[in-house]
């Protein structure tokens, strides 16, 4: 007999989801006290006002677990943190700037 | 099994005091830090890292280790003496912080595994929905240039009949997303850990890495290229082809092109809105002078073509 194989459909959670309190909570393993705290430090930016109902869009799974790692891992605290990670996307900001600035044919 | 060194990959003294360990670890940890490191081999030095430190921080066990490691080099072939931890308290506790489940062979043979069971108890008689989990996978770069369904295998320790951990495997076939990019995620709905009671699967989330490629280097959504042209080519100019995941295309060179001369081929990068772009670097490769007639031809060209590459070098 042959067993019938399932097949899944992957979303590309930066690019294509947004993601509630819940769903957030869920995914990175953390508690919504800990989420608000990120919203209240600027590493979160949710996309609605209505506290009841946040949402946030796709990339804020990869920030958690970068902050929740760098806070785990480096022992730095929650300001640490976030100030490492904007400094982090600074510097791909540049690298990326850089690599377009290289003189390049079309 | 082979010896590990913690002292060599800390890279301190074996009579370092413990702030010199603990600060020898800090400085690594944030060089090394996989979100932090550019370095390509950064992971697997944190990790090696994090099993050294695990070991030295602690006075009990580095003294164990100190006394077992003495007569060892990194690399070694090495056996544990059969009752060695006797005396020492470490086994069975003190496991907090780390996951030692993620540590070498090495390591479990001192100080013994079976650390990776965090079975959550009590939670029985009510529904809760199942924890979303996380792995890793390995795609192909061209995976992500068209949707196709690749087969994951994914392993997790389940607590078995007999109260211990033990590893399950299960295979997942996963449309990858097109346009999926190295660092991003992709949730498969439901594919998590399964819930109790009346609570639904969580979630899987794959955090997507590219699997090495031997010719195309890959910078977020863009995808770079060197390819080798003939002098020739470089020098005259011409068209070439050039291979790109997407499949391959025509190239010009243009005449008086240099090795690095840069040449973009807009949206042929990682698909998306907008696609990332691809990236051609030439680089001039130079014919072997291993025949007569190759000779002759570098020859005359030495004869009739006045070039000194080291002009601006004033020699």
């Amino acid at each position: 007999m042959e067993l019938k194989s399932y097949e899944f459909d992957g979303v590309i959670v930066e690019e294509e989801m947004e993601l509630s309190l819940e769903d957030l909570c869920r995914a990175c393993e953390v508690n919504t006290e800990w989420i608000i705290m990120l919203v209240d430090e600027g590493v979160l930016d949710p996309l609605n006002t209505n506290t009841d109902q946040w949402r946030f869009d796709g990339t804020s799974l990869r920030r958690v677990r970068t902050v929740r790692r760098l806070q785990q891992d480096l022992d730095v605290n929650l300001a640490g943190a976030a100030l490492a990670l904007e400094l982090l996307e600074e510097v791909e900001a540049l690298r990326e700037r850089l690599a377009a600035l290289e003189p390049c044919d079309e | 099994m082979e010896f590990k060194d913690y002292y060599e990959t800390m890279g301190v003294k074996r009579d370092a005091t413990q702030d010199q360990i603990k600060r020898a670890y800090r400085k690594l940890a944030r060089k090394y830090h996989p979100d932090v490191s550019k370095e390509p081999n950064a992971e697997t030095r944190f990790k090696e890292m994090g099993e050294a430190y695990e070991v030295l921080k602690d006075p009990e066990k580095r003294a164990a280790y100190d006394q077992l490691g003495a007569n060892y080099k990194a690399g070694q072939d090495f056996h544990p003496p059969p009752g060695w931890d006797q005396g020492y308290e470490f086994r069975g506790g003190g496991f907090t912080e780390a996951d030692a489940s993620k540590f070498s062979d090495f390591f479990e043979s001192l100080f013994g595994g079976g650390f990776a069971a965090q079975g959550r108890g009590g939670q029985a008689g009510f529904s809760a929905r199942g924890e979303d989990s996380h792995a890793k996978v390995l795609i192909d770069l061209e995976d992500s240039y068209r949707s196709v369904t690749r087969t994951i295998s994914l392993r997790h320790s389940e607590l078995g009949a007999n109260g211990r951990p033990h590893l399950k495997e299960r295979t997942l076939n996963v449309r990858i997303p097109k346009g999926v990019h190295q660092g991003q995620h992709i949730r498969l709905a439901g594919q998590g850990g399964s819930g109790l009671g009346q609570g639904g699967a969580g979630d899987l989330y794959l955090e997507v890495a590219f699997r090495p490629h031997a010719f195309y280097k890959v910078e977020n959504k863009d995808v770079y290229l060197e390819l080798p042209v003939a002098p020739w080519e470089a020098a005259l100019g011409g068209h070439v082809k050039a291979p790109t995941p997407g499949g391959i295309v025509d190239l010009t060179v243009p005449s008086g092109s240099l090795s690095g001369r840069k040449m973009r081929l807009k949206g042929r990068g990682i698909p998306g809105k907008p696609p990332g772009d691809f990236f051609v670097v030439l680089r001039v490769a130079l014919p072997p002078a291993n025949s007569q007639q190759a000779k002759e031809l570098y020859e005359e060209m030495k004869q009739k073509m006045p070039f000194n590459p080291r002009a601006k070098l004033g020699v």
